[in-house]
């Protein structure tokens, strides 16, 4: 099947490389990558990527560089629901080592690992800029602060039951 | 209390939003600014004393002026959104709450400088809040404040949102403007600075979402006015993110007249250690500022009060002081183990090297490995001046300020708390079990 993106998302592909002066389009990359990677199954794969390099008229390589240099892309596959829990210094010092610690007990995963049901992974990310409210993970496009292993049962609950609701 | 100026509304429901930002004030700062010429509100900028926000503490009316303007080549304004310094998260807070009090500060630098097109580059996890810039963008185009002709005085002009995708490096203006260009965040070497060559070739200022913040109270009150409040050369007010082991962490904003102790101890702000545990050390500005233990945080080497600005902050150098740095306060208790809490540090400037330069991209990783040995009992003494040795022949020797940034915290580290390392070193079975405590810094604190 070939990848493509829907008429909305290539508006919005549009709408974006307008933002830049004439013949700058390359400057859309970072966010049509966003696009891309929630679109076709939260990781980038090398044809999503050459996709992508096709739609802004940019060589394949000035993809992979780019995709490879930040952190919020996915090279692999992951879980439906990925938990990124932040584990520098103003989040250890509230706790952050004993909350990932019970994800993984929770889970039965390691860091990087997915559940076998495919619906959860455990990442573990360097500061997301919540130090005042830690411990924190992102969970998609939000932040969850003040976890606490009652909140993250919860959080953990709240993701199956939409899970089980939109399958 | 103290004068406010960024937050002085941020209590209000609705702010957020047009109507109730307009209602409280919001864009008479604009309207006025657009009256004046452009190299006046340059002037005012220079008379306020305002220093960028982001960690440098560059005269902001100094930047804008050496922005250069050759005869048409379009000129750009980039509001550095990417805010990721560990400890940091004050950026956060007024994007979210008060965004059009950027987008109104983002109009008149647009204006002062030539700028037609400006863009934020925001960090890519703060996702939901490209939403909320967009929906102040949108509210501002509507009312005229952006877009074509803005209020009648021919001035055209655009605000972009850019989502950044997970790097701390792109908070470096050249890192910064090759992301937005697509590409990887790759600092460039400096000269040419972005003022001359910045985004697509183009001359660039780039500043801090709190600076631009602040030209809307200069451009109401009078850059002169602004001066006045604070200290010396630390003007006007500062946001501080407040983290760690307090019991009321946040952003706060400060005239920079207060002492460090009120801060950390007064209600008003950090209220305190939590637990009612002792302070043992903090780190005043962000991740890449020197660690001080309590005693030479709360009290300079000379015996004077540690005062909460630019000039105190970092008096007796690195020797026994710290940095303003980005705000970010992380205040560590008694529990807190200095080789893990450096340790972490170093693992996240290992992480965030772009790998350009040798001495980062090798050095850190280093340095992120001989801590993990010392901390997990597995450190030699010679361990401790080998870090020493690494973080000083990283210091100056890469292209852009990443490489001090992971030096200093290791440095200061072992500066003020060499003890905790050599006890790793010769207890390498508690090490783990145990903390070494507050030991011999955190003398008794009077008003604890």
């Amino acid at each position: 099947m070939a990848l493509q993106f829907s008429q909305l998302q290539l508006d919005k592909v549009q709408e974006i490389i307008q933002r830049y002066p004439e013949g700058r389009q390359k400057s859309a990359l970072i966010p049509v990558l966003h696009i891309a990677q929630e679109e076709f199954g939260g990781w980038l794969d090398v044809p999503v990527m050459d996709y992508v390099a096709e739609l802004l008229g940019i060589t394949p390589i000035e993809v992979y560089e780019v995709a490879s240099f930040y952190s919020m892309y996915n090279l692999k596959p992951v879980g439906k629901f990925v938990f990124e829990v932040c584990q520098t210094g103003p989040c250890m010092v509230r706790g952050s080592d004993g909350i990932i610690d019970y994800i993984k007990n929770k889970l039965g995963i390691d860091v990087g690992g997915t559940t076998q049901d495919g619906l959860f992974t455990l990442k573990t990310v360097e500061c997301l800029g919540a130090c005042g409210y830690a411990p924190m993970m992102q969970l998609g496009k939000h932040y969850k602060e003040h976890l606490t292993p009652e909140r993250v049962d919860a959080i953990i609950e709240e993701c199956r039951n939409f899970s089980a609701i939109n399958n | 209390m103290g004068i406010k100026l960024l937050l002085a509304n941020d209590h209000i429901e609705g702010i957020r939003f047009y109507d109730a930002y307009r209602k409280n004030g919001g864009y008479s700062a604009a309207e006025k600014a657009l009256k004046l010429a452009a190299g006046d509100i340059v002037e005012e900028v220079k008379k306020s004393g305002l220093r960028g926000r982001g960690g440098a503490g560059f005269p902001t009316g100094l930047k804008w002026s050496f922005l250069a303007k050759p005869e048409g080549v379009p000129r750009y304004l980039v509001c550095n959104a990417d805010e990721s310094e560990p400890g940091t998260f004050k950026d956060r807070y007024l994007m979210e709450f008060i965004p059009h009090l950027l987008i109104e500060g983002m109009i008149i630098a647009s204006y002062a400088l030539g700028s037609n097109r400006a863009y934020i580059y925001i960090r890519g996890e703060y996702a939901w809040i490209v939403d909320i810039l967009e929906q102040a963008i949108a509210e501002a185009n509507q009312n005229g404040f952006l877009g074509k002709n803005i209020l009648g005085t021919g001035f055209d002009c655009q605000i972009y949102v850019q989502r950044g995708a997970g790097a701390y490096i792109c908070g470096e203006e050249t890192a910064l403007i090759e992301s937005l260009e697509g590409k990887r965040g790759n600092p460039r070497i400096k000269p040419p600075f972005p003022a001359v060559k910045g985004l697509w070739d183009s001359p660039t200022v780039v500043n801090n979402v709190e600076t631009l913040a602040a030209v809307v109270p200069i451009m109401n009150m009078g850059g002169t006015e602004y001066a006045r409040i604070g200290v010396g050369k630390s003007t006007g007010t500062k946001l501080i993110s407040a983290c760690g082991n307090i019991n009321k962490p946040g952003v706060y904003e400060i005239d920079m007249t207060i002492s460090v102790e009120e801060f950390i101890y007064s209600d008003e702000y950090c209220g305190g250690i939590a637990n009612g545990k002792q302070l043992k050390a903090c780190i005043p500005g962000g991740s890449s500022v020197p660690i001080l233990p309590a005693n030479l945080l709360l009290k300079t080497a000379k015996g004077e009060p540690r005062m909460m600005n630019y000039e105190s902050l970092s008096d007796g150098g690195f020797a026994t002081g710290s940095m303003m740095g980005s705000g970010g306060f992380e205040v560590l208790d008694e529990d807190q183990c200095i080789v893990r809490h450096t340790l972490s540090l170093a693992r996240f400037y290992h992480h965030e090297s772009c790998g350009q330069c040798s001495p980062c991209r090798e050095g850190t990783g280093w340095m992120k490995r001989i801590l993990h040995n010392i901390e997990y009992g597995k450190g030699k003494m010679s361990d401790i001046d080998l870090l020493w040795d690494i973080q000083r022949n990283i210091e100056g020797n890469t292209i852009c300020p990443l490489g001090d940034a992971a030096a200093w915290p290791v440095a200061a580290a072992i500066r003020h708390f060499r003890d905790e390392f050599e006890w790793h070193v010769l207890n390498p079975e508690d090490c783990l079990k145990s903390n070494y405590g507050i030991g011999r810094y955190a003398e008794p604190l009077e008003t604890a």
